[in-house]
């Protein structure tokens, strides 16, 4: 009976002390950034960004059609941002590995994570546009070509990043930023090589040219694009943080415990 | 009378830390061949394996592009080999703790092992060329000088990214998936160099020498952009997490 009485003691003493670790060493040590939620700025780019896409296809039908490629061409506004957001995503992506890998900053190594992550995204979209122009435009699904080989690789390799991150183990940071780094070099090195051979793909110089409507029309579609970006980098980076915070604080609570079981002894 | 003065210790100059990295490595494998034997014998497995997937019953040439890309692939499958074994020695009985406590530069470690995969793997190209050129009746005496330079670089630009990632999966589990899965789409600068370089060479009719002189500047350069990344981001990557 007595021996009952005193686990029942022990565990409310216990139940006591989590409770006070939690109100107080919590609260005023080891307070997160408030993670709960964000903030109304971020709702109405979210707002926007829902009523944009929405509206985005009325725009391009409205669209002119344009002459020698006819209603196909109008692919391009979607495939261009894409592939503006997916080279952007991976040079924000060595950036963000540079600054994890010679400063130790985490917030880096949350960045890089996060864009690569879009730059798989993005460049699924790029990957899949890019093939249903070509077949009509170029009679071919797939061409050789300096543009679409360099992009191919930069998507595996975002990939393999990803990949490294998930599977990789505990050295997996590291090697994934030396993957980013590499890759910044290497994209550049891939179009020069295969520009050697000819390259079909059109010129960014097809942007300057375009008329006023469709220039109108681009100009949204890449505005809502990198909008749409930001608001999953932003969404995805709290994720990532509330993540970092849950980890630091599961370590903490083990300190805690450890250190007070030591006393109560 | 005061305590003898420990002698202090002679740290020798950057030459011989690499030197004594790439020695110490190559010496090992002379002892056991293991990397060399299991090496070799991959590469000319995968030769084998693409003359029986291309196999011609009248024995009619393949063309230039299609032989110089089977003996790109077969260095670059094979080449993975040399890669993962380097560190895994290093894993044996913790070596790599006793090599970063040497006061040996990092940038030195990465330069010996970098040289050290660059001769294995030019070794196995010494058996895997003859061996190819034999196979699909390839001309490459030719150019023959010009083909090991070639060959040569391709190996130093693919081993100084091999040799960082490596070493960044040395603590890991799934390394030897990974290792090719990170590895392979960073080096397809060299892979197209490379094998652009080795088929014009091997051109029996006449072969553009002038664009065989850029794919070499081209290697050169790309494999020298590869070794400046590698002694950059070595050192953060080995001191691990």
């Amino acid at each position: 009976m007595s021996e009952r009485f005193g686990a029942a003691v022990d565990t409310a003493v216990w139940q006591f002390r989590i409770c006070r670790y939690h109100s107080s060493t919590m609260a005023t040590e080891h307070a997160p950034a408030r993670s709960s939620g964000l903030g109304l700025p971020w709702l109405a780019a979210v707002a926007v960004c829902i009523l944009g896409f929405a509206y985005l296809p009325q725009m391009v039908v409205g669209a002119p059609i344009e002459r020698t490629m006819g209603p196909v061409q109008k692919i391009f506004y979607y495939h261009v941002p894409c592939a503006w957001l997916l080279m952007m995503s991976t040079f924000v992506c060595a950036g963000g590995s540079i600054a994890f890998l010679f400063k130790g900053s985490q917030r880096g190594d949350r960045v890089a994570r996060t864009s690569a992550e879009l730059a798989v995204l993005f460049g699924i979209c790029t990957l899949v546009t890019g093939p249903l122009w070509g077949r009509v435009a170029w009679g071919a699904y797939w061409v050789w070509d300096a543009r679409l080989t360099s992009s191919l690789l930069l998507w595996l390799i975002m990939v393999a990043y990803v990949m490294a991150r998930r599977f990789g183990g505990s050295a997996s940071r590291k090697l994934a930023a030396s993957l980013a780094i590499f890759a910044a070099a290497d994209v550049p090195l891939v179009y020069l090589s295969v520009h050697i051979w000819k390259t079909i793909h059109p010129k960014t110089t097809v942007v300057p040219t375009l008329g006023r409507d469709m220039m109108g029309v681009f100009f949204t579609s890449l505005g809502l694009f990198t909008l749409l970006w930001v608001v999953l980098f932003v969404l995805r980076g709290h994720l990532e943080k509330a993540r970092d915070d849950l980890d630091t604080l599961a370590l903490d609570v083990e300190d805690h415990l450890e250190a007070w079981e030591k006393s109560a002894r | 009378m005061s305590p003898p003065e420990p002698s202090p210790v002679r740290v020798p100059g950057f030459a011989t830390q690499v030197f004594q990295i790439a020695a110490k490595d190559l010496r090992i494998e002379w002892k056991s061949h293991e990397i060399l034997l299991t090496m070799g014998y991959l590469a000319v497995v995968i030769v084998l394996a693409f003359a029986f997937a291309f196999v011609t019953v009248g024995g009619e040439r393949l063309s230039p592009s299609v032989t110089s890309g089977i003996l790109w692939v077969s260095v670059f499958f094979s080449g993975t080999v040399a890669l993962s074994r380097t560190f895994d020695r290093e894993r044996d009985g913790e070596a790599i703790r006793a090599l970063l406590l040497t006061p040996i530069a990092r940038s030195a470690i990465y330069l010996g092992k970098l040289i050290g995969v660059v001769v294995l793997m030019g070794i196995v190209e010494v058996v895997v060329v003859p061996l190819t050129a034999m196979f699909f009746s390839a001309e490459l005496g030719q150019h023959l000088l010009w083909t090991a330079l070639i060959l040569g670089l391709g190996n130093l630009g693919y081993a100084a990214v091999g040799v960082v990632f490596s070493a960044a999966l040395l603590r890991s589990k799934s390394r030897d998936v990974l290792l090719s899965a990170l590895l392979f789409p960073l080096v397809l600068p060299v892979l197209i160099a490379g094998a652009r370089a080795t088929s014009i060479l091997l051109d029996p009719k006449s072969p553009d020498l002038a664009s065989a002189v850029f794919w070499t500047q081209f290697l050169g350069i790309s494999g020298g952009i590869f070794v400046l990344l590698g002694l950059w981001a070595f050192e953060p990557v080995l001191s691990g997490d």
